[in-house]
């Protein structure tokens, strides 16, 4: 979705995340320093990660800032300006930026309320379909996972095709049975339908595997005594299974949404972020209005710089409202 | 997670597995699972093959023929691109970035891991806190920076351009000092009264121990490498890896699918392969990491 350095901080929250912190772990008879031993030797151990960790990820943080306050392009150093970024992106009165940002968020937030009960419970039941006493499983599991494998390029493109108004598989398909066929990629809602066709393609095997793992840690004890007490596969999924699995799905979730965010790959190569409205495009994410005023045309890095920050500040609290609404619906 | 996810899949022995006290599903049930299984995996499968015989359909033969097996298949669509010395340099671009990428992160995250997971040094807690803090921040914001950063070194449009934010990437360092923290000490203090130092221990003693965990972290960062479309496409405009050259590919062809598919499958094939190979494993590791694409 984004390169390595920037998409790991959604990618790497795994379920040991907790344990990753290692509180208290510490090797404790190798507290003291063996004889013999430099002072500098663990430091030459981590010298080489830390120092790429300082440069590509530690400093951009602050730059990132810094040019968020000034006037700069991709071609020219520009002037300090303060606030002047920020106070025109929350400016209901000015006529170009705060619109075509706040459109941009607004289809992004469309996107996330639409993608993610959709990914979440997808992936749930083919979790639920996979974890049944059936010859093969490992089998449709693989198959479920293929899509993940693609970088999202290769997956837009697909989606692209399969949708091309000139012989794309679905439109000669319509065509066929019924006669006619929208112009998927063209309008609406048919651009927004084929960018989440093609997430849903890309990323259910991910949350399938995911929960399927954390069904099989379930003990069948419950599910026993729960048959015993004549209780359905229904009612067994949902007062064991769904309960169970609420970590996982606290997990799962927050990872959608985060993901989900950063759309971006499949509104550029399938719809171009349209179709064209005079607000920026009806597909046009965030993410995508970030890089192409930052990246492309009159490349204004510091505009961009700054709604990126806006967009983080966004993401870090929905990421903090999603804990808490799971945390307290537990009570 | 990779221990559990397996328990319960390998044998399909009906009698260990029989979920107790539920009633044995009668054989109406039993096809219809099965059917909805297999109609599911068509979703997943279709579009490939679909991409893929439109790759092997030439020029104008993509409006005229429309079957999935195409009438006259040709690799016609894969000579014209990589007789493009463009495609080539791009495909090589790809190559070296995502083997090198994987190679480097795999010495220098799992020699800064087993610092963290085994000697105890000053401001040791203070520099993985760093570390961690980095992993709540969202990865959008650090792309103006970088990209200002990489023009500032000189770097746009290079090898090193494409690799080197994903070198700074922490993850490695956390799942490698997971690992090595679970290792049992008492082999490398063998080692270490026998004479051996820190390094010496670390390449005789633990990193033999890690092979499975570097294996799993080098087919993740491969995939990480390999796929990466946005942060090349910002940096690139030549030479540029697959993922982003497809960008331009599209732009340039919009008019002829068949070539573009052809492009999309080059950059799907040599993934597939390895997931065709390496199945059961990458679906494990990813599963034990919880690495999101």
């Amino acid at each position: 979705m984004s390169s390595l350095a920037t998409a790991e901080p959604q990618r790497t929250k795994g379920p040991g995340l907790g344990s990753l912190l290692g509180r208290g772990r510490k090797p404790k008879k190798d507290v003291r320093r063996r004889i013999g031993e430099k002072a500098f030797t663990p430091y030459l151990f981590i010298a080489p990660h830390f120092i790429l960790f300082s440069v590509f990820i530690v400093f951009p943080f602050f730059l990132g800032i810094w040019i968020s306050l000034h006037d700069s392009t991709a071609l020219r150093d520009g002037p300090f300006v303060g606030l002047r970024w920020y106070t025109q992106l929350f400016d209901p009165e000015n006529r170009t930026q705060f619109p075509r940002f706040w459109n941009s968020v607004w289809n992004t937030m469309i996107f996330v309320l639409i993608s993610v009960p959709l990914l979440v419970s997808a992936g749930l039941a083919l979790a639920s379909l996979l974890n049944q006493r059936l010859r093969g499983r490992n089998f449709f599991r693989g198959i479920y996972f293929v899509p993940w494998t693609l970088s999202v390029s290769v997956v837009s493109l697909v989606w692209w095709w399969m949708f091309n108004g000139n012989a794309g598989f679905i439109t000669l398909l319509l065509q066929n049975l019924l006669g006619e066929s929208p112009n998927w990629l063209a309008s609406n809602p048919g651009a927004w339908i084929t960018i989440i066709v093609a997430t849903l393609w890309w990323t259910i095997g991910f949350n399938t595997i995911i929960f399927l793992a954390g069904m099989q840690g379930i003990s069948l004890d419950l599910y026993e005594a729960a048959s015993i007490d004549g209780a359905n596969k229904w009612q067994q999924f949902r007062a064991i299974t769904l309960p169970s699995l609420r970590p996982i799905l606290l997990l799962v979730v927050t990872l959608q949404v985060i993901a989900s965010f950063q759309l971006v790959g499949q509104p550029q190569l399938i719809t171009g972020g349209g179709p064209p409205s005079e607000l920026g495009g009806e597909t046009t994410s965030v993410l995508l209005h970030i890089v192409n005023t930052g990246f492309f045309g009159r490349r204004e890095l510091s505009l961009a710089a700054a709604m990126a920050l806006i967009v983080a500040a966004i993401m870090v609290i929905v990421s903090i409202v999603n804990f808490r609404l799971f945390s307290s619906e537990r009570s | 997670m990779a221990t559990t996810l397996d328990r319960g899949l390998k044998g399909d022995q009906p009698t260990e597995l029989k979920v107790a006290g539920a009633p044995r599903r009668g054989r109406l049930g039993r096809v219809l699972l099965y059917l909805l299984l297999v109609v599911v995996a068509i979703f997943f499968l279709l579009p490939l093959v679909v991409v893929f015989s439109a790759s092997l359909k030439f020029s104008a033969e993509i409006l005229t023929d429309t079957g999935i097996i195409p009438r006259d298949p040709g690799f016609e669509n894969y000579q014209a691109l990589f007789a493009r010395a463009e495609f080539v340099e791009w495909f090589r671009t790809s190559a070296i970035v995502s083997t090198l990428g994987t190679a480097i992160t795999i010495i220098i995250t799992s020699l800064s891991a087993y610092a963290f997971a085994r000697i105890d040094f000053p401001f040791k807690n203070l520099l993985f806190g760093l570390l961690i803090t980095t992993l709540v921040l969202p990865g959008v914001m650090f792309l103006v920076p970088q990209f200002k950063l990489i023009g500032d070194l000189g770097l746009y449009d290079t090898l090193p351009a494409f690799a080197l934010p994903g070198l700074a990437g922490v993850f490695g360092v956390f799942f490698m000092r997971q690992f090595f923290l679970g290792l049992p000490v008492e082999l490398e203090e063998a080692a270490y009264v026998d004479g051996a130092s820190r390094l010496r221990t670390f390449t005789s003693i633990a990193l033999p121990l890690a092979g499975p965990a570097l294996a799993t972290l080098a087919v993740i960062t491969f995939l990480a490498f390999w796929n990466d479309y946005l942060w090349p496409t910002i940096v690139c405009q030549n030479n540029c890896p697959l993922p982003a050259g497809l960008r331009l590919l599209q732009r340039q062809y919009t008019g002829d699918p068949g070539l573009v598919m052809a492009g999309a499958a080059v950059a799907a094939i040599p993934v597939l392969l390895l997931y065709l190979l390496l199945q059961r494993y990458i679906v494990q590791s990813v599963a034990s990491s919880g690495i999101k694409g």
